[in-house]
């Protein structure tokens, strides 16, 4: 290596140099991006908060109390923040290897069910029966999908395609299992109520607030060891920058291909294991998606599909979904202003090219860098 | 019984009209290499529009509303994923999730806090004069909304657009090797953009058909997923428009059937059976077990122009 860089002539050296500081100076981006659009789409809610003559100042400063101003509206903040933490991470995991999860609120309900599906079915003690329950969830959400990158690593399908479909499969199964096979005696379109030893204990008395933070919390330093420190997470990441390269490498692709969307569709399933046995005690029949996989989306680009990157990124539509509620009762901005919100972080993020098509330009007639692609 | 089985059929074509529009629309952009899962929020915003155009304007305004403003959301798409490059995928979700928040947005703005508009005056019915009067095809056939028929046709033109122009062929070269298309002197940029704003126009009518077709009002999130069983349906119809509209018929018959289930209380197959049909067929399709289906080439990537 040294000598190979002493070969290069001068020419070539100050070349190089110049484009790796290029590339460092690019790098910075990746913090200054996700911020900026943030900053951005609050602009634009503030924008339509004034259309409808709205004071976004006060608006924003219910959002920021909603979730800060009280220790029960910080819980309900952090309850919104876990399934947002797992959905996040399981989009994130699939960037690295370049597949695209849209599938995280069939994997959210699929894991739902299962785990729900545990709770109740028998009593066992605890240490027992708590993770066996959330391994259900894991099972569950991984094989839905696993399903997807077997397709796409055998056929070549498109794993949105799959994915999405395989949402609405199990939305309608779900449905069907939760208002048929598994009801419970009752009115209710929902299955039996779980035992106490397949809960999720809450923090505190009164409050929300769940165990399935520290899951999700450990779900991310997982991912983080996963994608960093071992052999996998290496050929994920090889897989993800060039899988032609990584398959002459002597990686087995499609292996991979698989096992990155067990881990993503296991990441969503735990979102929905933690909303039964945290939250609801029980599997209920979905009308439609909460959105959790969609929102997903947004985490991981705002997170820059980093595990820190995404915890961030779900606090942050955490307090969004917590003051929605409050910035309507208080302030009457309609809660939708949130979704518009979110969608333009998203559009801001997705337009880096932008920003960096516009740097480079400007450098390039600065005369700085020839060549940086 | 045979009555039953025309008004079974007459549901059938009216639930697989927005299908069938939207997955024309999902076909012109995929033919040229953008993957438009946008449907969806485009869809939406058509039918938010196509409502609140019939109740200021008339319903027929509201549907050229419903389709200008759905060019216009495609146009979004197609900057950012066309000429910004800015992941496909990415740019349609962010579409979809603003669909939903704007047209909840202003519904609650301007018609207050309920979940849906106020009634306004839809398209009404077209009849068929002589058609309407052979027993059973009329029933079927004879009296539809207007839609029905302008998706029937749209269909034939949208083939003959597709297979039997030299714009249609420029347009699937485009989404089969852009590169080669490119060589020959077809501007790859242009007939994108031309074909995600023609998707703008399907998808965008296709929400018309539900807010002032189907029913003659705006219910929240009422697109429900149609704009992606309508990619199921282009998938399914192996993105073809004569394929689409069978698939979409087929889907639009599940729906018609789940529906007179329900009204008549019949549980001999369970309703969440017939609604998630389509999408498995759609998976079987993909895994080549019911005559594979293979998108154009170059779907989904952007394409770059090599500089000389």
């Amino acid at each position: 290596m040294k000598k190979w860089k002493e070969e290069m002539t001068l020419v070539d050296k100050d070349i190089s140099e110049k484009k790796a500081n290029y590339l460092k100076s690019m790098k910075i981006f990746d913090y200054i991006i996700p911020i900026l659009s943030v900053v951005a789409g609050l602009l634009v809610g503030a924008i339509f908060m004034k259309i409808i003559g709205a004071d976004p100042i006060e608006a924003y400063k219910v959002l920021w109390s909603s979730s800060f101003g009280s220790m029960r509206g910080f819980s309900e903040m952090l309850v919104n923040t876990i399934p947002l933490i797992f959905t996040g991470l399981a989009v994130a995991f699939g960037f690295r290897i370049g597949l695209f999860n849209i599938g995280g609120d069939g994997q959210f309900l699929i894991a739902y069910l299962a785990s729900a599906y545990i709770g109740f079915l028998f009593q066992l003690p605890m240490y027992f029966h708590l993770p066996l329950a959330v391994l259900a969830g894991i099972l569950a959400g991984g094989v839905w999908g696993g399903f997807a990158g077997y397709l796409k690593a055998t056929l070549g399908v498109h794993e949105v395609i799959t994915t999405i479909m395989m949402n609405y499969i199990a939305l309608y199964f779900v449905g069907y299992m939760a208002s048929g096979p598994l009801k419970a005696q009752g009115g209710l379109p929902a299955t039996p109520k779980i035992f106490d030893s397949a809960k999720l204990p809450r923090l505190m008395t009164g409050l929300r607030l769940h165990w399935g933070i520290f899951l999700a919390i450990g779900a991310a330093i997982l991912i983080y060891y996963i994608l960093w420190k071992t052999p996998l997470g290496y050929e994920v990441r090889a897989t993800g920058q060039n899988s032609d390269a990584a398959e002459f490498g002597g990686i087995n692709v499609a292996k991979n291909l698989m096992l990155a969307m067990f881990i993503s569709g296991a990441l969503a399933g735990l979102a929905g294991t933690s909303q039964a046995l945290g939250l609801e005690y029980r599997a209920y029949q979905p009308f439609g998606f909460i959105g959790y996989g969609f929102t997903g989306i947004a985490v991981a680009l705002v997170g820059k599909s980093h595990p820190l990157g995404v915890v961030l990124g779900a606090l942050l539509f955490g307090v969004l979904a917590r003051g929605a509620m409050m910035m309507q009762s208080m302030v009457g901005v309609p809660k939708e202003v949130v979704q518009i919100i979110q969608a333009s972080i998203i559009i801001f993020v997705a337009s880096e090219y932008i920003f960096k098509y516009l740097v480079r330009k400007w450098r390039e007639r600065k005369g700085d860098v020839i060549d940086a692609s | 019984m045979l009555a039953s089985l025309a008004a079974l059929l007459s549901t059938t074509l009216r639930m697989a009209t927005p299908l069938i529009l939207a997955s024309l629309g999902g076909m012109f952009s995929e033919s040229s290499g953008v993957i438009n899962i946008a449907l969806e929020g485009i869809m939406l915003i058509g039918a938010f529009t196509a409502m609140a155009g019939s109740y200021f304007v008339g319903p027929w305004f509201g549907v050229l509303a419903a389709v200008i403003v759905g060019m216009l959301v495609a146009l979004v798409h197609a900057i950012a994923s066309i000429t910004f490059r800015a992941d496909q995928i990415v740019t349609a979700t962010a579409i979809n999730i603003f669909a939903t928040g704007i047209t909840g947005f202003l519904l609650r703005l301007i018609f207050g806090d309920a979940g849906q508009s106020p009634s306004v005056q839809d398209v009404g019915t077209w009849t068929l004069p002589g058609i309407n009067k052979i027993p059973f095809i009329g029933d079927v056939i004879g009296t539809q909304i207007p839609f029905v028929y302008i998706a029937l046709i749209l269909v034939a033109v949208s083939y003959w657009v597709l297979f039997k122009t030299p714009f249609g062929l420029r347009l699937r070269s485009v989404g089969e090797h852009p590169a080669a298309a490119d060589s020959v002197g077809i501007n790859v940029f242009k007939m994108r953009y031309i074909a995600v704003i023609m998707s703008g126009f399907f998808a965008g009518l296709a929400g018309a058909s539900l807010s002032v077709g189907l029913l003659d009002l705006f219910v929240k999130n009422m697109a429900s997923g149609r704009g992606f069983i309508a990619l199921a349906a282009m998938i399914f119809g192996k993105w073809t428009p004569h394929g689409a509209l069978m698939a979409a018929l087929l889907f639009g018959f599940a729906d018609a059937l789940q529906m007179l289930a329900q009204t008549l209380g019949l549980t001999f197959v369970p309703r969440q059976f017939l609604l998630m049909a389509p999408y498995i067929l759609t998976i079987l399709a993909l895994a080549g077990v019911v005559g594979r289906s293979t998108p154009p080439a170059a779907d989904g990537e952007p394409y770059i122009k090599e500089e000389v």
